[in-house]
Parts: C-alpha cells; sequence; structure tokens
C-alpha cells in the first residue's frame, strides 16, 4: 500500500512538471507582453520598459520558467497585476465561499441521485422508468444559463423566497440565507446527467449471476438492492465523484458571477478579464496538482469499497 | 480466346452490405432517430440559409418600437414604448421662442425654408413582431435564426477540429505505441490533470490578452477545441491498438503499403464510426459551451449574435416582464439539442449495435 502511494506520487512528478510547462508556453510565450495590456492606454514606452523589469517578463525565457517554477513550490506568486492584493491571499479566501456552496451540493446531488438511481433501475423498462429518462435528455438540453435566470427570477424576484444575490461576513446567514437558492440550482442541474449515469451503473450489476442467487435464498429485495446491487456499483460511482471532486474547489463560476458570491470561480472570471495571469496560472497549477491528488484518493478508496482491488 | 471472352454469364454478385449501409437500414427503423435527424437537419438548413443571406437578413434592423409584443400578445401594454414615444414627442415640442433677444432672429424665416428643402422620411415602428422585439426593436425571431447561424457553426466547427486533432494523435500513439505513446500519454496526462472549465478560461484569458487567436468567431473555435481533444484521442487510440494487429493490417504490410498508407488509409475507415459518434456528441458538448461562453463575454464578439448573447440580453428583460428574447434562445437551443442528444444515441446504437 505505502509503495504504491509513493509509487504513484513518483509518477505524478512528470504531469506536474507538464502542467507547469504547459501554462508557462501558454502564458509567458503565447500570453505575450502584459505590459501593453497594464500600462493602459497611456503607453510610453519607459514605463513599459519599468513594468516589464517589475513583472521580470524581460528576462530570457528560462530564467522566467525557473521563477515560475520557484512560485508553484514557494506557494508565493507575487501580488495581482490589477489588485496588487497577494495571490496567495486570494486564494485563500476566496476558496471558502465555494466550498460553502459546492460541499452541500456534491452531498445532496450524490444522494438524490444514487436513491433516484436504485428507485428508477428496480423499475427498469416501465412507464415510470422511460418518463424518467425522457425528462432528463430534455432537462440535459436546456442551457445552465436558462435555469438560472428563470430560477434567480422566480424565486429571488416574483415569489421573494430567496435573496436575489448577497453574501456576509456570517457563515451560517451565507449556508442559510444565501446559499439555499444556488444550492438549489446547481442540485437541479446536475441531477439529470448524474442520474442518467448511475441508473446505466445499477443496471449493469442488476443482471449479474449474484443478484440472482441472492433472490433465490430469499434475500429481501431491499437488502438485494442496497446491499448488494449498490455496494457494487459503488465503484464506478466513486470514480464519477473522483471526477467531479476537484470541480468542487473552482466552484460553478456562473452561479458564483449570477449570485455575487465572493468565490474562487467568480475570480476566475475577473482575472480572465482583466488579464490577470498570475491569478489564473496560480489556481490552474494548484487545481491541478490537486485534480492529481484526488484521483490517487479515490483509487486508495477503491480498496476500502472493493476488497477484490489490488495495488498493483 | 476471345470466346471465353465474349462469353461471361457472370454469377450474380451478392455483393454484402456494408458497415455504413447496414448502420442507415438500423437507424431508419429507429423512429426517435429519424424525427431528432430531421430535426437537426432542419436546424442545419435554417444555418445555411440564414448563412446565405435567403433569411434573417436584415436581423439588426429596427424594425418595431422598443420591446415590441409579440402578435398574439397584441393588447398588451409596453411601456417602454410608450415611454420612448413620449420622449421623442418632447423633443418635437416647439423651442422656448427667443426672437426677441436673439440677434440672429431675422434669419429664422430662411432657415425654415431650408429645413423644409430637406425631405425627412419618418419610418414607423412596427407595434408588433412576430415574437417580439427587442431593446432596439430588433425582431427576436429573425435573432434567435441569425444566432443559430453562429452557435451552430461554433459547435460543428470546434468539432470538427478537435475530432480531427483527438483522431491524428490518437492514432499516432495507438499505432507507433512505444516512445510517441508515452509521450502522447503523458501530454494527454497533462491536459486531463487540469480541471476542463479551467483549462478552457485560461486558454480564453491568453486569448483575449494576445489577440493571438485571430478575430470574430475563430478564437472561440480555436479554444473549445484545443481544450477539447482528449476524449476522442482515448478512444482512437484503443482503436487502433486493437487493429493494428489485425490480419488486414498485416496483409496490407505484405502487399507493402507504407505506414502512412496504414494508418489512414486501412485502419481509419474501420474507425471511423467511432470517430463520427464522437463528432455528433461534441456538437452538443461545444453548442453548449459556447452559449455559456458568450454570454460571459468571452465568446463571439459582440456585434454578432448568438444564443448566448441573447440570453446574455435577455437576463435584465425578464425583470422588466419580457420574456420572449429568453424563450427564442432558450427554446431553440434546448430543441436543437435534445434533437441532437437523441440522434448522436441512435447513431451509436445503428453504428455499434454491439453496445446495444
Amino acid at each position: 500500500m505505502t509503495a504504491y502511494v509513493i509509487r504513484r506520487i513518483w509518477q505524478m512528478v512528470p504531469t506536474i512538471f507538464g502542467v507547469i510547462l504547459l501554462i508557462f508556453i501558454l502564458f509567458n510565450w503565447v500570453g505575450g507582453d502584459p505590459a501593453q495590456v497594464l500600462a493602459g492606454k497611456i503607453s510610453n514606452p519607459e514605463q513599459i520598459a519599468n513594468i516589464r523589469r517589475q513583472l521580470g517578463v524581460d528576462l530570457p525565457y528560462w530564467q522566467q520558467l525557473l521563477i515560475f517554477v520557484k512560485q508553484v513550490f514557494t506557494f508565493d506568486f507575487g501580488r495581482s497585476w490589477s489588485t496588487n492584493e497577494e495571490v496567495s491571499h486570494i486564494l485563500i479566501t476566496r476558496v471558502g465561499p465555494t466550498l460553502t456552496i459546492m460541499v452541500p451540493v456534491l452531498i445532496i446531488e450524490t444522494l438524490l441521485a444514487v436513491g433516484l438511481a436504485i428507485l428508477v433501475a428496480y423499475v427498469r423498462g416501465t412507464l415510470t422508468d422511460r418518463v424518467t429518462m425522457i425528462v432528463c435528455t430534455v432537462a440535459m438540453s436546456i442551457s445552465f444559463l436558462v435555469y438560472i435566470i428563470v430560477f434567480q427570477w422566480l424565486f429571488g424576484f416574483i415569489l421573494g423566497w430567496f435573496p436575489v444575490q448577497g453574501w456576509s461576513e456570517s457563515f451560517w446567514k451565507n449556508l442559510l440565507t444565501y446559499s439555499p437558492l444556488p444550492i438549489m440550482l446547481a442540485v437541479f442541474v446536475g441531477l439529470a446527467p448524474e442520474l442518467r449515469l448511475y441508473r446505466s451503473f445499477i443496471l449493469d450489476e442488476i443482471n449479474q449471476d449474484y443478484v440472482r442467487t441472492a433472490r433465490a435464498k430469499g434475500v429481501a429485495e431491499r437488502k438485494v438492492m442496497l446491499k448488494h446491487v449498490l455496494r457494487n456499483a459503488l465503484i464506478p460511482i466513486l470514480t464519477n465523484l473522483g471526477i467531479l471532486l476537484p470541480g468542487v474547489f473552482v466552484g460553478s463560476f456562473l452561479l458564483e458571477v449570477f449570485f455575487s458570491i465572493p468565490g474562487l470561480g467568480r475570480e476566475i472570471i475577473t482575472a480572465v478579464n482583466r488579464s490577470d495571469f498570475p491569478v489564473i496560472k496560480a489556481v490552474t497549477v494548484y487545481l491541478a496538482i490537486l485534480t492529481m491528488v484526488i484521483n490517487l484518493a479515490v483509487d486508495v478508496t477503491y480498496k476500502v469499497v472493493d476488497p477484490r482491488v489490488s495495488f498493483k | 480466346m476471345s470466346a471465353v471472352l465474349d462469353n461471361p454469364p457472370a454469377p450474380p454478385v451478392q455483393e454484402s452490405p456494408g458497415l455504413w449501409s447496414l448502420a442507415w437500414r438500423r437507424m431508419r427503423q429507429d423512429t426517435v432517430g429519424m424525427v431528432s435527424l430531421v430535426v437537426v437537419v432542419f436546424f442545419l438548413a435554417m444555418m445555411l440559409a440564414s448563412y446565405t443571406g435567403l433569411i434573417a437578413k436584415d436581423w439588426s434592423k429596427e424594425r418595431g418600437v422598443s420591446y415590441a409584443n409579440p402578435s398574439f400578445l397584441a393588447g398588451a401594454e409596453n411601456l417602454e414604448a410608450k415611454a420612448m414615444a413620449a420622449k421623442e414627442g418632447a423633443s418635437k415640442t416647439p423651442p422656448v421662442d427667443l426672437s426677441d433677444i436673439d440677434p440672429l432672429a431675422p434669419r429664422y424665416k430662411e432657415w425654415d425654408e431650408r429645413a423644409a428643402k430637406i425631405a425627412v422620411t419618418e419610418v414607423k415602428r412596427a407595434e408588433t413582431l412576430a415574437f417580439g422585439g427587442d431593446k432596439w426593436g430588433r425582431d427576436v425571431l429573425q435573432k434567435a435564426i441569425k444566432g443559430s447561424e453562429v452557435s451552430i457553426f461554433v459547435g460543428l466547427a470546434s468539432a470538427l477540429l478537435a475530432v480531427t486533432i483527438g483522431t491524428f494523435l490518437g492514432a499516432m500513439a495507438g499505432y507507433w505505441g512505444g516512445k510517441v505513446n508515452d509521450f502522447l500519454e503523458w501530454f494527454y496526462n497533462i491536459f486531463t490533470s487540469i480541471p476542463y472549465i479551467l483549462l478552457i478560461l485560461a486558454f480564453a484569458a491568453v486569448a483575449q490578452a494576445s489577440g493571438k487567436f485571430g478575430k470574430g468567431i475563430l478564437p472561440i473555435v480555436l479554444i473549445l477545441s484545443l481544450t477539447g481533444w482528449t476524449g476522442i484521442y482515448r478512444l482512437i487510440r484503443a482503436e487502433y491498438i486493437k487493429h493494428c494487429n489485425r490480419e488486414y493490417v498485416k496483409a496490407a504490410q505484405a502487399i507493402g503499403a507504407t505506414n502512412m498508407s496504414r494508418m489512414f488509409h486501412h485502419i481509419l475507415p474501420n474507425v471511423s464510426h467511432v470517430a463520427l459518434v464522437q463528432l455528433s456528441q461534441y456538437t452538443v458538448g461545444f453548442i453548449k459551451a459556447e452559449v455559456i461562453l458568450s454570454f460571459l463575454g468571452f465568446g463571439v464578439p459582440v456585434d454578432m449574435v448568438s444564443w448566448g448573447t441573447m440570453l446574455a440580453e435577455a437576463q435584465n428583460e425578464l425583470v422588466i416582464g419580457k420574456w420572449w428574447q429568453l424563450v427564442a434562445a432558450g427554446a431553440s437551443m434546448a430543441v436543437l439539442v435534445t434533437a441532437f442528444s437523441l440522434f448522436t444515441d441512435s447513431l451509436r446504437d445503428a453504428l455499434d449495435p454491439k453496445l446495444k
């Protein structure tokens, strides 16, 4: 086990280096000269030269790359180009609101999707099943934008059940007052594809021999579904959760923009609009590393769920 | 000798149906698939007609009053248009008479005469439009048609490019294996370890700041395809690994076919059904992505109309009760995407009956 984890971490090194290289090529080489953007309309050559020196973009590329690598490993990306706020400070303060929204979303969505998937898979082939699947397909075809605009208008503006947008300093007020509407939206939108996927995972298991055996020896239907089928379907479900998990940290940038939630997603959109490269670079590199770590954690969890899995 | 040649009672060749004709046969039996195909073809025809200027040519003409009502709501009150008309009316009231103190007063008459000579035609703005008007009185229906042109084109073009990139790299990795495969796998891992949406935004940031991705809709096509090739790469690679040891490839090698010819002339047609299903699936995904990116302002430029920019306008209109732009853009997109997804499903079933 330990040997497996160490080997996996060792295998991450070239990928992490590759991510750094990709981001470097994208922003420092293709992205070109940010001094023009920063100097704005009054572009005095002397000023531009100063800005270039300050940012270090006048250095040769190999030195810039070394600086970038150092930044990644010292967690010091300097300051934002547009607000002069420390990049590390931006990341730390913005991740809280994002998690406040996304953690409940992931939990509620997964529980609902798995529960409904079991029910729908159990009555497979019936009208209920078919109608549910059609509703899912149609629901998936409507743009997330339309859902947000309509829900915000309906529940926030017309019915007034929730504030249209806003955020406060207090965690509980945020969670109980400002988050319910965005959480509901994200769950609503995420549910259809998850349900379809989990239904197919459960259907794969429901036709297996062991299910027939369990039924033959008189195990109660409820127990067959929850203990035998669900436990086996948990492996692909876990894989899918592993894919979704990094997204929890990025947040739903659309929700954050619409509901003015000061989270990471909105910060990234603002950074893209302002060509604030350090912020985007830092977020991208760290989330890539986080994704790799999560993938490793998911692989280790397989062992816990399924004893047949062995670490090779 | 000639007797032999003159006498050709060739046995009736029973040609075995190929993959494509079999698939078409299966497809035709699939009612849902055929209906959705018709819808998709209708949208594509609409896009072409709009591109060639047959329909929705003057979508940008301000033909109606501000927020003109849809024809079926002709009786409803339109406060915005009234306010606008009142403003225009107010500006036409004669200015305060200053002739006592104005030193130029003697010339008033001459100016009036001159002004009368200039013909002013007042365009009568329509009170209602087929499916309502937007803030500037442009026909929402025509906007939705013009918007479909941009949205579908972006979806198709980026899907085509992404599938081309993915197929080429997948073919390379699967066929050559070894070092090429290692390198491309490394490359693939880099792209997939960055959360997809973040990858798109990183490319968008660079495209926006540097302007090196071109103008118009080119940047968004490049952004979507350069970040979206990974899924198809993986599938095509697996297919090539499976195929490159098959007998027909060995036979091709034996008759001296070059590597390139084996890769793209012999194997590619045999895996192209995988690519086609992916192309269809990617188009759906990219149409949805384009709408969101255009909404955020990273997509099509402001002087173009797409479903995303329409939704961006609709957000503020809904609060004052003007829902038609939201419905026009949202519904046309939902119909297309539903049809395209159903079509993709039946395409996959038709091309790959084993999966069923």
